[in-house]
This record gives structure tokens, C-alpha cells and sequence, in this order.
């Protein structure tokens, strides 16, 4: 670590002539070349970059830790590659095509938005946490308005609850549509791009109806939701529950039986149920191991205990799993959507405790102490009990969880976002290891990583 | 303090840790960190398969917390720093976390690399942020901030780096 900043101290001095190489270098962040690896270091390298402690799940038979360093050579792909959905660079040693060792070099798009989250109060906490997975927002917001409403200790109107779990099925169909874009873009079908995109706009144009943004929300916030349904609602989510299954049987005919995609997904980036769990791996990833592992059906939040789904799960662990099975998530989350129209109860969208929820516009026209509760509640925030929780929901990508530390003012002192693709990329190696540099696109997408979650 | 051990905790953690239930009856486990490896291992031993989240807690300017005691111990001395450990078991559906408590003066803590491999980047992110080192860590570097980066942004005493909001009035930046 201190020789690269000498160096890059002295490539600056050096009467003005840049050294570009220097001046980017993460140094000990990055992969290093087999000489400066110990032997021991390589050995676990080679089985995945990932360091899997030596006889703890991998075959160390079909490594090939020897390879002369002069046959391999160690490329970056990223931060600024298309494929790589954002700045994820990925440093890779290859042998011909084969793919040797893999890492991924993370923090391009990191803002210090933990940092952040302590200097906003609680009532301003969402809008920040919702720009960090910014292809499911709501999600975001979800599991911060749990842990804040944990710490608070305040029990939800059940239409609050209703209104959530609506909001987020809606929302897991939209970021698994965009992902079957990606992916499909990623592969090379453009087809498929536009027509993942052309759906998401439907869900998009009912959540600016709904929340009056297309993205980044501030929807769902502690204590409720910012606002109750429009009217017409549940017509506009049954127009797009119908034309979303109809679509995906689209889908299907164009991706699921073509035999070039098969070709290109089947036994594509496979990794073990145990090299899953232990790599801490949760959504998508784990389930198309075959571990029936849901938060939504295994740790019931909201209320997903009063609705009817199926967990999707999958057999081989490869690239084909991880597509089938978020097809078959959006038809379950399609599934769930219908359940929530019909049983959505009346009553109110967030709780009414004065020390949580401002009081409504119209009171503010006519009552002067509404217009100070107002005023304070979104200057001062409302102050919240000393304690910690950690409270974690499903999202897209798997568990996002939220670690909060109170101190009894109106900031959270600690907040901890636990981010789903930021753990799930550290499987990426594994999937990596023995395939060929033209699937690693295919590979990294099937992760789903959202980069602003991953560096946050 | 010390709360009602439940009957479904893992065989074999070390004695004399420390136990509560938090917000929401989540139990919490207070190792020291000399058992914190051993306690960590007890429990994958015991069904806890996955180490959900690892993450440090800076408590500089909130000192004042109190901490239980163990079994036949003082009750713990609160640090500077915690490191904090959620565990999940999927075959019991249940959730523990473990809290250890970290001096300033020598942030050092077991990893548990070794027990979990997926603790790895999350162990590198509590060491770039907080400045805590995870003794057995196979790549111990910077993973969010860039490598010649100074500090560690998330110690309570690293500014937030905030620019003031500039008024007609005021004098501009140039």
C-alpha cells in the first residue's frame, strides 16, 4: 500500500508528465500478477478469487495452480465497460479464453451514503437509502421504514401493511424485468432489451401515478406510506398484471426454448449450494441452487403470511436457473399482486400517532398548532427510542437488511445498509472459474449487481 | 440485565457470555474478544449457516450504553468500537447476532474468514470504514474508498464533509 502512494507521489512530481496507470492504481485492491502472489494465496485464488479456506468446499484437483505466469495474462474489464451494469471492474487472468482468477475491484460509485444516512433525520432517512438500489427503490425504503418503525415501536394500519406489499411485488416485477433487459441485451438479444423495457414502463407509469416519481420514491416512509392509493388503482394493476403474463409467455417463445440462448446460459456460471451459503449468497443466486430460501415465505414480514405463492427454486445453480427462475418469480409476484387487489382492507395508510405522522394538509390551512406540529416534524424529525435492530426483507436481489443503532435522537447514529449485491458478488469468482471470458458478461449479469448498492 | 438464555442457543459457546434481547426479542449474544472466534464457530457449528451481515459500530460520542453481564462476570466495559455479527439459520428459521466489543487502542478482532468465507468483503468494508483489523483475514485491503484514501470515513470523528448552503448575503466562494 505505501510504495503505490510513493509512486504515485513521484509520477506526479516528475516535472508534469502523468502516469495515467499510476495515478488510477488501487493497488493492493487490485489482482496481482502470479510474482507477487504467495504460492498459498495463488492456490486459493485459482479456486476462486473469493479465498475459500483450503478443503472447505472446493475440488482442488481440477485446479491448474501451476500455470506459467508467461502463458496467462490479467486484463481489466470495467469500471467503464457497458456490460458490466455500472462501474464494476473486474480483473481477470486468463489463460486463451479461459478465465483463470477473477476480482472485483469495487468503490467507483461509492458516496458515503451511510455517512450520510447519520446526518439526515429519520423522516429524511428514506430519500437517501432509496438512491442506493435504484432498480427496486421501494424495497430500500421498505426495510429502513421496518427498522425504524421496530425501534419505535408502532404497529401498522393494515392497510399501511397492504399498500406496502403491493408496492413491492410491483416493484420486484419491475426490477426483474429490467434485469431479463439486461441480460437479454447482455446475450445479444436486442429484442429482448426493448421489449423488458417497453413492460417496465407500465410499472414505472403506475408508481409516478401512484408516488409521483418514476424512481427514488421517498414513498414508503416510517410510520406508513406518504400518501393512500390513487383512484382506479386496481384497475391500472390489473391492466398490468394481465398484459404482464401475456408477455411473458412472449418471453418464453423468444428466449427459454431458442437454442442459442440455451447454448449460452445452460451450465454457464454454475456454483454449488454449498459454495452459496457460504459465500453468504441469498436471493436469486442461492435459490437457483435449489435451497428453498425466501424471506418472504421463510421469515414472513408484512403480511406474506396471509397470501398464496409458490418459492421458485432451481436444480443446477447455472446461468439458465438464474433466468428461469426470475421468469417465474414475476408470475408468482404477479400471483401475489392479484391476492393484494382483492384483499386490500380499508382505513387508513399510516399510523396515527401524532409523534410520527404530520398532520394532514388540510388541518394546516385551518390550525395553527397543526402548522407548527407540521413544521416540526419535518425540521426536527421525531426522536426515536436508544436501541439497535437489525430487520431485513426480500428484495430483487436478495436479503437487504438494516442494521440501526439509535441513541434516542431524531438521526439514526448507525445505519447499516447490508446490501444484497454487494455479498452476492462475491460468488462472481466462483461462477467465473474455468468458463470463458465471452460468458463473463453473461456471468456477471446473472448476478443482477446494482452498483449503487454494492458500493453505496 | 442478562436476560433468559433460550433453550435453542448452540451447544458449545464458550462460558460466561453475556445475552440479551433487543428490540423485536432479538437475542443477542456479548462474546469478549477472546471467545468472540470460538463463539462464532459454536454457532456454525450449531445450525447457523449463514452469516447474514458483519458490520462495526463507532460509539465515540455515544458512550453511555450498557452492556450485560455474563454468567459469574463484571459486566462488560462498553468500547469505542463494536463489531457487529448477524447470523441466520435457515433450517430453525432464526436469527442471533453477536456483539464484540472492540478497544480503540488496539482495534484488532478475530476474522471469521476461516468459519465463513462470505465474510470476507464485509469484514473489508468494517476494516476501509472503521479502521478495524480482522486478524486472519487473507486480503486485508481498502474495498470502498480508493487505496492512498487517509482515515477511515466512518469513525464518528472523520467529518461529514459538508459545503454550507451559500445565501444571497453571504460571501461567495470567490
Amino acid at each position: 500500500m505505501s510504495d503505490v502512494t510513493t509512486l504515485g507521489v513521484s509520477a506526479r512530481a516528475e516535472g508534469g508528465r502523468r502516469d495515467l496507470s499510476r495515478e488510477t492504481s488501487e493497488g493492493a485492491q487490485e489482482l496481482a500478477s502470479r510474482r507477487r502472489t504467495s504460492e498459498g494465496e495463488v492456490r486459493r485464488e485459482v479456486g476462486s478469487v473469493l479465498r475459500i479456506p483450503e478443503g472447505r468446499v472446493l475440488d482442488s484437483s481440477d485446479i491448474a495452480s501451476e500455470v506459467p505466469e508467461d502463458q496467462t495474462m490479467i486484463i481489466n474489464m470495467g469500471p467503464q465497460h457497458p456490460s458490466t451494469h455500472g462501474v464494476l471492474r473486474l480483473m481477470m487472468e486468463l489463460d486463451g479464453e479461459t478465465v483463470l482468477r477473477t476480482k472485483p475491484v469495487i468503490g467507483y460509485l461509492h458516496t458515503g451514503m451511510e455517512k450520510t444516512g447519520e446526518e439526515l433525520t429519520y423522516v429524511q432517512g428514506a430519500t437517501n437509502v432509496t438512491r442506493m438500489d435504484y432498480l427496486s427503490p421501494l424495497t430500500n425504503e421498505l426495510v429502513f421504514s421496518l427498522a425504524v418503525e421496530a425501534l419505535l415501536g408502532v404497529e401498522l394500519p393494515p392497510r399501511a401493511v397492504w399498500v406496502r406489499m403491493l408496492l413491492s411485488e410491483l416493484q420486484r416485477i419491475s426490477s426483474h424485468l429490467m434485469w431479463l433487459a439486461t441480460n437479454g441485451m447482455d446475450v445479444g438479444s436486442t429484442t429482448m432489451m426493448i421489449f423488458g423495457f417497453r413492460e417496465r414502463e407500465m410499472l414505472l407509469a403506475f408508481f409516478e401515478k401512484t408516488t409521483g416519481l418514476r424512481m427514488n420514491h421517498n414513498f414508503i416512509r416510517p410510520g406508513g406510506t406518504a400518501a393512500d392509493l390513487p383512484g382506479g388503482w386496481d384497475d391500472d394493476v390489473s391492466v398490468i398484471c394481465d398484459t404482464v403474463l401475456a408477455r411473458l409467455g412472449d418471453y418464453d417463445e423468444l428466449l427459454t426454448g431458442q437454442p442459442i440462448f440455451r447454448e449460452r446460459m445452460e451450465g454457464v456460471g454454475s456454483i454449488t449450494a454449498e459454495e452459496a451459503i457460504a459465500l453468504s449468497a441469498t436471493g436469486p443466486v442461492l435459490r437457483s441452487t435449489g435451497v428453498p430460501w425466501d424471506l418472504r415465505r421463510s421469515m414472513p414480514y408484512l403480511a406474506y403470511d396471509q397470501v398464496d405463492f409458490d418459492v421458485i427454486v432451481g436444480t443446477y445453480g447455472d446461468n439458465f436457473d438464474r433466468y428461469a427462475l426470475r421468469l417465474n418469480e414475476v408470475r408468482e409476484s404477479v400471483k401475489i399482486v392479484r391476492q393484494v387487489v382483492e384483499k386490500m382492507p380499508d382505513g387508513d395508510y399510516r399510523v396515527q400517532d401524532k409523534k410520527v405522522t404530520p398532520p394532514p394538509r388540510a388541518r394546516i390551512d385551518e390550525s395553527m398548532e397543526a402548522l407548527i406540529h407540521h413544521f416540526k416534524i419535518f425540521t426536527e424529525g421525531f426522536k426515536v427510542p436508544a436501541g439497535e435492530v437489525y430487520q431485513a426483507v426480500e428484495s430483487p436481489r436478495g436479503e437487504i437488511g438494516c442494521y440501526m443503532v439509535s441513541d434516542g435522537s431524531s438521526k439514526p447514529y448507525r445505519m447499516h445498509i447490508r446490501a444484497p449485491s454487494f455479498v452476492n458478488l462475491q460468488s462472481l469468482p466462483v461462477m467465473m472459474r474455468g468458463g470463458l471470458v465471452a460468458d463473463a458478461v453473461a456471468t456477471i449479469s446473472s448476478i443482477d449487481p446494482v452498483m449503487g448498492e454494492v458500493d453505496r | 440485565m442478562t436476560a433468559e438464555a433460550p433453550r435453542w442457543l448452540p451447544e458449545g459457546l464458550p462460558p460466561g457470555i453475556a445475552l440479551s434481547t433487543s428490540t423485536l426479542d432479538q437475542v443477542v449474544l456479548f462474546p469478549d474478544r477472546g471467545s468472540y472466534h470460538a463463539a462464532v464457530a459454536a454457532c456454525a457449528a450449531g445450525g447457523f449457516e449463514i452469516l447474514a451481515d458483519l458490520c462495526a459500530v463507532d460509539y465515540l460520542t455515544h458512550p453511555g450504553r450498557s452492556l450485560p453481564a455474563g454468567e459469574g462476570n463484571e459486566p462488560l466495559v462498553p468500547e469505542r468500537f463494536e463489531v457487529v455479527a448477524n447470523l441466520l439459520s435457515m433450517a430453525a428459521r432464526r436469527r442471533l447476532r453477536l456483539r464484540v466489543q472492540v478497544p480503540e487502542s488496539d482495534p484488532v478482532v478475530d476474522s471469521l474468514w476461516d468459519v465463513y468465507p462470505g465474510a470476507e468483503a464485509m469484514e473489508r468494508e468494517a476494516y476501509d470504514l472503521f479502521g478495524i483489523v480482522f486478524a486472519g483475514h487473507p486480503d486485508l485491503t481498502r474495498i470502498l474508498m480508493p487505496e492512498e484514501w487517509e482515515g477511515h470515513p466512518l469513525r464518528k470523528d472523520y467529518g461529514v464533509g459538508r459545503v454550507p448552503v451559500q445565501f444571497k448575503e453571504a460571501p461567495g466562494p470567490r
